[in-house]
């Protein structure tokens, strides 16, 4: 068991508000996975040159005291980069004008514990371990904002409990997953990936439904093309919500074995594994509610 | 009548689960309203009086699991299992409902407005389901008794390995189950549609609906088949 939740705000005014309308949205998934959580924000994109990439810490024997000043030191002595570091504990986001290919490399071989959780020009990722009103008042989520975001409370099924096997999953840039279920298939996806240079960082079955759909998207798909052989190739129980820089989208398997509902406004659209957690939102008693179908793509745009 | 209402957004459901089961009989509270249930589960399951149970808002899974002579009214939708395993009485979803609504009920009425998610009236041990809208893929899969009248469409797999329920639809049939078939109505069968439309509250021309039943080849094992099912 997992929950899912996602929160796309249509008007620009509540962008500042996305993280608080959240929590309780997350916090409402508890239950359903009380062992780790995470969120991805969308935000404003950077310029076409820039980057931000989001870093997690915690995995180094520094944790939370990892010197996030030394590294932006190191950056602009071996790569010559004037990058803006962000932290918060153990986490940062590190902004600047680069391609991020190299640098991600670097930072791996440099500070191979150092967890990179997200690439892009409008994405910020969060994810950690313990429940989820522990991890959002971490990492303060009820003070992000953005257009949209895709959360995650998990119950740890197919692997271990741990920072990196926690949820959304990310591949490529501005784009991450988040999963209830369980595929039956991860291993068979993987070896058919890894021949095309797709590296995978744990062993969960998570990543591999992530790093298909953005190899998909990668080759030239659009988002619906690559959900539909998302469909052919992936096997077992799931709903996936994903969210690029400006989508958000929703899969359920054919035989809709984990839930999720929908809430929709004139503001947001709003989904959730459970409407306990869609409850509490702003004028929800007039909201559309609906169940979304199996083996159909709901897509909204931010 | 005594007539009781329960904020959920201030009681917990759980001391209201204890009234409809200890005080509302011993009382003869005969009417309870429920607000703001915000999706809780398990809002008025296992009732065993007949009480009548309002609930004003969405539930989450399972509402009126068990019930036995109650009648819930859900003024939204209802989350997994509504009214699942129901022995009679009866459960009224004024929304949709979703997954295994009314999962091996063996009696009373469940009735859903709007649509039924996928298997509904999984494993039907008796009762009726009457649906306003449509049913999911494996709706009534080893349904073995009772009756479900479908006013939409059915999705795929409609009655797989059905034993003795009996289905009604009127709209389309994405594929049937092993073992079902479309059997021609007769009046008996006219008579009983009317009967449920009627009891549900949904107006509907009984003439409209296809009868589904089990062509009971699956009954027996056929020890002479190649047996490539």
């Amino acid at each position: 068991m997992c929950g899912i939740v996602g929160l796309l705000v249509k008007k620009p005014a509540l962008r500042p508000r996305l993280g608080e309308l959240m929590v309780p949205m997350l916090i409402g998934m508890t239950e359903r996975g009380p062992d780790s959580a995470g969120l991805a924000v969308f935000t404003e994109p950077l310029a076409q040159n820039a980057r931000k990439i989001s870093l997690y810490s915690g995995m180094c024997e520094e944790g939370a005291d990892f010197n996030w000043l030394g590294l932006g030191h190191e950056l602009k002595e071996h790569l010559g980069i004037d990058a803006t570091i962000t932290s918060q504990g153990n986490h940062a986001i590190l902004t600047a004008v680069i391609a991020p290919e190299p640098v991600k490399r670097w930072i791996m071989e440099r500070h191979p514990k150092l967890h990179i959780l997200s690439t892009g020009r409008a994405i910020d990722l969060y994810k950690d371990i313990g429940t989820p009103a522990e991890v959002a008042a971490r990492y303060a989520f009820s003070g992000l904002a953005g257009s949209h975001l895709v959360g995650h409370t998990r119950m740890a099924t197919e692997s271990a409990v741990t920072p990196d096997r926690a949820h959304p999953f990310t591949a490529g840039e501005d784009f991450c997953l988040v999963h209830n279920g369980s595929l039956s298939n991860p291993y068979g996806v993987r070896r058919m990936l890894e021949p095309h240079g797709i590296r995978f960082e744990t062993d969960n079955d998570t990543e591999a439904a992530c790093r298909f759909l953005e190899w998909r998207l990668r080759e030239g798909d659009d988002l619906e093309t690559a959900l539909q052989k998302g469909f052919e190739a992936l096997d077992g129980f799931y709903t996936f919500l994903m969210g690029t820089a400006d989508k958000l989208a929703l899969i359920r398997d054919p035989f809709a074995c984990k839930p999720a509902v929908v809430a929709e406004t004139d503001d947001y659209v709003a989904i959730a594994s459970e409407f306990r957690s869609l409850a509490h939102l702003p004028d929800i008693k007039h909201a559309t509610v609906f169940e979304p179908a199996p083996e159909e793509m709901y897509v909204w745009n931010a | 009548m005594e007539r009781m209402s329960f904020d959920l957004a201030q009681v917990p459901l759980r001391e209201v689960n204890t009234f409809l089961h200890k005080d509302a009989p011993s009382r003869g509270v005969l009417q309870v309203v429920v607000t703001n249930p915000d999706g809780a589960h398990n809002i008025a399951v296992g009732l065993d009086c007949p009480v009548d149970v309002e609930v004003h808002g969405h539930a989450g899974y399972y509402a009126g699991g068990m019930n036995k002579t109650g009648t819930v009214t859900i003024f939204g939708s209802a989350g997994t299992g509504v009214a699942e395993n129901m022995m009679s009485g009866r459960v009224h979803v004024k929304g949709f409902a979703s997954n295994g609504a009314g999962a091996s009920m063996h009696g009373g009425l469940l009735v859903i407005d709007g649509d039924a998610g996928l298997r509904c009236g999984i494993s039907l041990k008796g009762g009726d389901i009457v649906v306003g809208g449509s049913v999911g893929s494996f709706s009534a899969f080893m349904a073995q008794a009772g009756r479900m009248v479908i006013c939409g469409d059915a999705g795929d797999a409609l009655g797989d390995s059905l034993y003795e329920a009996v289905l009604y639809v009127r709209g389309n049939i994405k594929s049937l189950g092993a073992d079902a078939q479309i059997e021609p109505m007769t009046e008996a069968d006219i008579a009983t549609v009317k009967e449920l439309l009627a009891a549900a509250g949904m107006q509907h021309d009984p003439h409209d609906f296809k009868r589904v039943a089990s062509a009971r080849s699956l009954y027996h094992w056929n020890a002479d088949a190649d047996q490539e099912y």
